[in-house]
């Protein structure tokens, strides 16, 4: 009984997620079939792989995370085609390119072009990189130069005094060859 | 640098990040800026949805303020702002153009026309798509703001509400109104 009402309730909750996942933002339009490349063949092989390189290089609208190769979106299929017709027409990669920016944004190119508005991304992490390192550069000279903790006069008696009680100390149980430097440790703390 | 800087320092970049981060939350990454805005509208010419003989192009968005909304029936966001089109048609007097797009059955987009009522003055049948994108359609409901010029001055995209029609649509028709 406690089984099969568990089971509902993750039956519902997956019915829920699918119901999220599933809902329109946009009333953007789900693919009626699936798509494949086939359709798409050149009679180049070179041609055929410039175009199926190109289409990995868009990005889907739709499904902003696929790129116009992979996915199954309807407007997907529409650019695939639109790509198609125009290299089969003798356009450029270039060309295509410029067709498809001029309509739907730098967005549309996986690898956003090197231009003002795009310094930050292409350089910032570069830049944040320089001055992690200035950072931790300068860290560790200043360490580096930090004079090392001076003595006073009593403290210097002190150590030598503890000194040679731990020496004494030491070869009194252990001779000579045994743990000096560990007594003398002990000593201290 | 004095220490009490220093010590504030990292707090401040953690709150630095931290805003820029509750930005990105705000921003929805779907609505993509369109490259078209401040560009003039793409040459078309297609025919209406209602009668094929009949063409609407570029030219019947020049000498007026325009809307040029894309839609098509099996949408439920174009469904849902299609009441807002009606209630703009009546109040606002600029003239709404509708890009019917990839319809799948022009009856149902005739249907839906019939049954809630038309408040576009054109609409062109893009059945294939290949206006939509000439116009960098990527998902309906989407809507252009048009100037006499026949320029596009604003995207809308998602569907129009009263607050969107308000807040950002009208002011903006307005503006183009007033300018000769």
């Amino acid at each position: 009984m406690r089984l099969k009402m568990l089971s509902a309730a993750g039956l519902a909750s997956v019915g829920l997620a699918m119901g999220l996942a599933g809902s329109p933002t946009l009333g953007l339009i789900a693919p009626a079939r699936a798509f494949t490349l086939e359709e798409f063949a050149f009679e180049d092989p070179a041609q055929q792989a410039e175009f199926r390189g190109l289409i990995d290089e868009l990005r889907c609208l739709v499904c902003q995370n696929e790129s116009l190769s992979a996915s199954q979106a309807d407007l997907a299929q529409d650019l695939r085609r639109e790509v198609y017709e125009m290299m089969r027409a003798g356009k450029s990669k270039a060309e295509v390119v410029d067709f498809l920016v001029a309509r739907y944004g730098d967005f549309v190119l996986y690898s956003p072009p090197i231009k003002p508005s795009t310094y930050v991304l292409w350089f910032g992490p570069l830049a944040l990189g320089l001055l992690g390192a200035v950072v931790v550069l300068r860290a560790i000279r200043a360490k580096a130069k930090a004079p090392e903790e001076d003595l006073s006069e009593a403290e210097r008696a002190r150590v030598a005094e503890l000194l040679a009680q731990g020496g004494e100390a030491a070869e009194a149980v252990a001779g000579p060859a045994g743990k000096a430097p560990a007594t003398g440790k002990g000593a201290r703390s | 640098m004095p220490n009490s800087l220093r010590a504030i320092l990292p707090l401040a970049l953690f709150a630095a990040l931290v805003a820029l981060l509750f930005f990105g939350l705000g921003t929805d990454p779907r609505k993509v800026p369109s490259p078209l805005v401040g560009k003039s509208v793409p040459q078309f010419t297609l025919p209406t949805l209602q009668d094929p003989s009949r063409t609407v192009s570029d030219a019947d968005l020049r000498g007026q303020v325009s809307l040029v909304n894309v839609w098509f029936s099996s949408c439920v966001s174009c469904r849902a702002e299609h009441r807002q089109l009606m209630a703009i048609a009546k109040e606002s007097g600029v003239q709404i153009v509708g890009l019917n797009w990839k319809e799948a059955d022009k009856a149902d987009a005739l249907q839906m026309l019939r049954q809630f009522g038309n408040p576009y003055r054109l609409v062109a049948f893009d059945e294939d798509g290949r206006v939509g994108i000439d116009w960098g359609v990527y998902g309906a409901p989407e809507t252009f703001v048009v100037d006499r010029k026949g320029t596009i001055r604003y995207k809308q995209i998602g569907p129009i509400d009263q607050a969107v029609w308000e807040q950002t649509l009208r002011p903006i028709v307005d503006q183009l109104k007033a300018e000769s």
